[in-house]
């Protein structure tokens, strides 16, 4: 896998990012959370995003996705410098998001999920048979195993439910898919099966913002690393060539960090590796 | 983009999990019937057992109960609560509440009644004006819930009291206002009945429309690689239908027969049924009620749909309260009092759409106030004292939020949400 990832990441390189800020700044009161960080994707590249509590890649995703909007520095989608004032400005120049807290309707069917907001049909009236089947095509390009697309969504697993809101971030054909935290609460099974979704995504030239803590996950499945420290750029990594010290280091900030001293710990006592 | 229909077929039925049980047939209909009970997905069920259980113990207390001129007083005296109880199954599917729908109804009666008795002005404008106050009312209210922030339950408690005092004013020093008899507005409600003939034809349409936009339905499914409904269940409910419309039609045809307010209470349901299965604007309905902040992120215009739903169980709150006035030809100060209020809102509830948002139908609208008419109607005759019917009614209330709250203990441990 990491030898199909490595070429796909270069390859990629070749054409401009579809996705790029430059120099984004944004502070709430006098806390500056974001100073001059900079950030791009490619089509059909998996680039991760990760960094300590308050590193500010929320922040960062939410200037992404339209929530916040940047103090300074400029967002190019394609090359063309953008503003986006909403989350619905991002939706519409094929920037989608999937919260970490998915937003699904539990009383609401799989179909009624994915369309939700862009129903098909007349102005008015829905048409349910052209969304279901569009359902089903959806769920087949993600290989994805949900049992049936007329059950509430509160009846699926977790793995299933963030399934869904991957299938449903696809539904307005985007450029760019973020990613936040998608496997946080997930079994050792249903984080397999979000990983092979977000591969799947590469394979149709997406590209894929992943935001993680789950150090493991971001080196199984991204091709380029980035790591934001106190609102900056702190190191950038191929995935390939990373290990997880090098990735821990660069969080931290330090090589002295509290994670290498436990593991040098470790070792003296001769413990557990 | 050209793949076959066998493709589809294939493609879908791979993904089909294969722990699904699969529902084929008469016997599949039936099975997947069962396993949704068990699971707490009662539906309409417990309110149509409740009516069973309701005529049989009425009927061995008196045996004109079920007798064909006390039906068809059953379903005119459910007309103008079941209107305003259709009306407060839209805000309660937003997980919101009017608690002022019998006030409003009261005003817009009073309104109509001053309009068009006091002031001889013609009919047509007298309910324009009467059901547009109720609307008026509801965007009043939903601007205050989405600008300002106030609970519904507290805006509609001041709505409650307010308009009650808008009504006294209305009506100035008029205790009561008198439609007269021969008035279009009171023949609708008590007089026009469709004839014998009309009725049957109507029953013949409306079971043939039923089985004809399935059947397209079951086409256009097919087409698509879809599962669809087994002809022969399709057929199956069509024939119960007819049979059932049709003695129903037969049976209340003894007496007077299908009343012109019944039927457009009726109508009323159907067509918000559909507009809430099938509109976009239902959907986005039950997904605010669902899930404000995912509705919300999902471009959603969440206000729109508060302000449209309130509007609307204004409108219909104040449409039944002109049936009101239809049907008792007078309007008064006490006109829409707490009764009127309390039975709307129980009739949604009894009829199974939950307090809390996301869950129910317009039916159960229908189905709830043909319970409790059919309780007062049975007590009525007894003759047991009101204080009896307000407890029976409290009774019958509260075992059908328990009755809820056991089904969703059920769909919570079968994963039904």
């Amino acid at each position: 896998m990491s030898v199909a990832t490595h070429e796909s990441g270069a390859s990629a390189a070749t054409t401009g990012p579809i996705l790029e800020l430059i120099g984004i700044g944004k502070h709430f009161g006098a806390v500056q959370a974001l100073a001059g960080a900079d950030f791009h994707v490619h089509a059909g590249e998996v680039v991760a995003l990760v960094g300590d509590n308050g590193a500010g890649k929320s922040t960062l995703v939410k200037i992404m996705s339209g929530v916040y909007q940047a103090d300074s520095g400029s967002m190019r989608v394609d090359g063309r410098e953008v503003h986006v004032h909403s989350p619905s400005a991002a939706q519409s120049l094929g920037i989608a998001t999937v919260f970490q807290d998915l937003a699904l309707c539990d009383n609401l069917d799989v179909v009624a999920n994915l369309f939700l907001g862009s129903e098909l049909g007349t102005k008015a009236w829905m048409d349910e048979v052209v969304m279901e089947k569009e359902s089903w095509r959806l769920l087949r390009e993600l290989g994805a195993k949900i049992p049936t697309v007329r059950i509430p969504v509160a009846s699926l697993s977790g793995g299933q439910r963030q399934t869904v809101a991957i299938a449903r971030s696809l539904v307005g054909n985007p450029k760019v898919v973020m990613l936040d935290e998608p496997t946080a609460a997930l079994g050792v099974a249903q984080t397999a099966e979000v990983l092979n979704l977000v591969e799947r995504l590469r394979e149709q030239r997406l590209g894929v913002v992943l935001i993680s803590h789950n150090m493991a996950d971001v080196q199984a499945v991204a091709d380029r690393i980035v790591v934001l420290r106190l609102g900056r750029n702190e190191a950038e990594f191929r995935a390939v060539d990373v290990t997880t010290e090098q990735l821990v280091a660069a969080i931290t900030g330090a090589s002295d960090n509290v994670v290498a001293e436990r593991n040098a710990r470790r070792e003296a006592s001769g413990g557990p590796e | 983009m050209s793949r076959t229909q066998a493709d589809e077929t294939a493609a879908r039925s791979d993904l089909i999990d294969e722990r699904l049980a699969q529902d084929t047939g008469l016997r599949g209909a039936a099975d997947a019937f069962r396993r949704r009970i068990r699971d707490g997905d009662l539906g309409l069920l417990p309110v149509v057992i409740g009516l069973f259980v309701i005529g049989l113990v009425f009927y061995l207390q008196d045996v004109t109960y079920l007798s064909s001129s006390n039906l068809v007083n059953i379903t005119l005296n459910a007309v103008p609560y079941g209107i305003i109880a259709v009306g407060i199954v839209m805000v309660l599917l937003l997980g919101e509440i009017d608690l002022s729908v019998g006030s409003v109804s009261g005003l817009a009666a009073s309104i109509t009644a001053v309009m068009v008795v006091e002031n001889d002005q013609p009919l047509v404008l007298g309910i324009l004006a009467g059901a547009g106050t109720g609307a008026v009312i509801g965007i009043a209210y939903g601007l205050i819930f989405t600008k300002i922030g106030v609970p519904s339950f507290v805006i509609t408690l001041a709505g409650l009291l307010g308009f009650v005092g808008v009504q006294y004013l209305v009506l100035g020093d008029q205790g009561t206002i008198n439609l007269p008899r021969t008035s279009p507005l009171a023949q609708f409600a008590r007089e026009d009945f469709l004839s014998p003939a009309v009725s049957y034809v109507a029953v013949v349409v409306i079971v043939a429309l039923y089985a004809l936009v399935s059947i397209i339905g079951i086409r256009r499914r097919t087409a698509a690689g879809l599962p669809a409904q087994s002809l022969t269940l399709v057929l199956v409910k069509s024939a119960i239908m007819l049979g059932g419309l049709g003695f129903l039609t037969y049976y209340l045809n003894i007496d007077r027969g299908w009343g012109y307010a019944v039927v457009f209470f009726v109508g009323l349901v159907v067509l918000l049924d559909l507009v809430l299965r099938k509109s976009t604007w239902g959907r986005h309905l039950y997904a605010v009620g669902g899930n404000v902040e995912a509705a919300r992120r999902s471009g959603i215009n969440v206000n729109w749909i508060y302000i449209s739903a309130f509007s609307l169980t204004g409108a219909l709150a104040a449409t039944g309260g002109l049936m009101f006035l239809a049907r008792l030809t007078s309007v008064s100060q006490a006109s829409g009092s707490n009764d009127v209020n309390l039975t709307a809102i129980a009739a949604a509830v009894i009829g199974g759409t939950s307090l809390f948002g996301g869950r129910g139908s317009a039916y159960s609208a229908l189905l709830g106030v043909l319970v409790l008419t059919a309780i007062t109607s049975g007590l009525n005759r007894i003759g047991v004292d009101s204080s009896v019917r307000y407890i029976v009614t409290g009774a019958v209330l509260l075992l059908a939020v328990s009755i809820d709250a056991i089904a969703r203990r059920a769909r919570a441990s079968s994963g039904r949400g």
